[in-house]
């Protein structure tokens, strides 16, 4: 559950989301990324490894580089419009379980 | 990853069924739909009264802490049926969906364990649609807001 959410939140900062517009366009290594933009390396290998942890980005070794791939599957979980919704439920109904819960534990 | 909430919508219908498994025992469940002070916890809002009976109602609120209404909704109870069912409209006040009718059957699945079938319907099949896209378009928003700006900063 709290992937999915993640998800939403990666691609709500802008950078990243400029991120994954150049990845799409062709795989690329941390160091050909970072050199697109004005920020620190090390700040955009943050973004990168958020991207990464949410699966929107797939790691690829070739040789001694490794490579940035577009995760097509989970960007499509995201255009999924009916994914949010059931989200937005799936929150509401995981909360009353946990209310009801901690409720048998206090009777 | 387990899906335990599921969602179905048919193409050109104007109901949602929504169906949910608990780790909770069926009287838990109910509970959760009939005490005040438990949908207060669960729902996040403030229940202003619960009347569990036929031409019974409802009425919720939650203010954010300058007192400002950020929602309200209210209905009325049609059926109420411990442990087997609930049937009542909602109606979110300054929403525009209008007033739904919701079905909400409770079964045992075993001791400890429940579900939840809910079907909503709605008086058109727009109206029923813009709700379900709604979530979809604020997560949107987060997305795209300023997608022309970055791509202007990129090129170079």
């Amino acid at each position: 559950m709290e992937l999915r959410r993640d998800v939403f939140q990666a691609i709500a900062d802008p950078t990243r989301r400029a991120i994954l517009t150049l990845v799409a366009l062709h795989a690329m290594t941390p160091g050909a990324i970072a050199d697109q933009f004005d920020a620190t390396r090390q700040t955009i290998s943050r973004h990168i490894q958020v991207l990464a942890e949410c699966e929107l980005l797939r790691q690829v070794q070739n040789g001694r580089e490794i490579y940035y791939h577009l995760n097509a599957q989970k960007m499509k979980t995201i255009a999924d419009f009916l994914e949010p919704f059931r989200n937005l439920w799936d929150d509401r109904f995981n909360k009353l379980e946990a209310v009801m819960k901690q409720f048998k534990n206090k009777k | 990853m387990e899906r335990k909430t599921q969602i179905h919508a048919e193409d050109g219908k104007q109901d949602i069924l929504i169906t949910r498994e608990f780790d909770l025992p069926l009287e838990l469940l109910f509970r959760a739909y009939a005490e005040p002070e438990l949908v207060s916890q669960w729902m996040g809002t403030r229940v202003l009264h619960i009347d569990n009976r036929p031409q019974g109602g409802y009425a919720f609120e939650t203010k954010d802490k300058d007192g400002n209404v950020m929602f309200a909704a209210q209905g009325t109870i049609h059926a109420f049926v411990p442990d087997q069912m609930i049937v009542r409209t909602f109606e979110m006040a300054h929403a525009g969906f209008g007033v739904q009718l919701e079905y909400l059957e409770f079964e045992a699945l075993g001791e400890e364990t429940s579900k939840l079938s809910m079907q909503t319907i709605f008086r058109s099949v727009a109206l029923r649609d813009a709700q379900m896209k709604l979530p979809f378009a604020q997560g949107l928003n987060w997305a795209h807001g300023r997608l022309e700006e970055i791509v202007r900063q990129l090129v170079r």
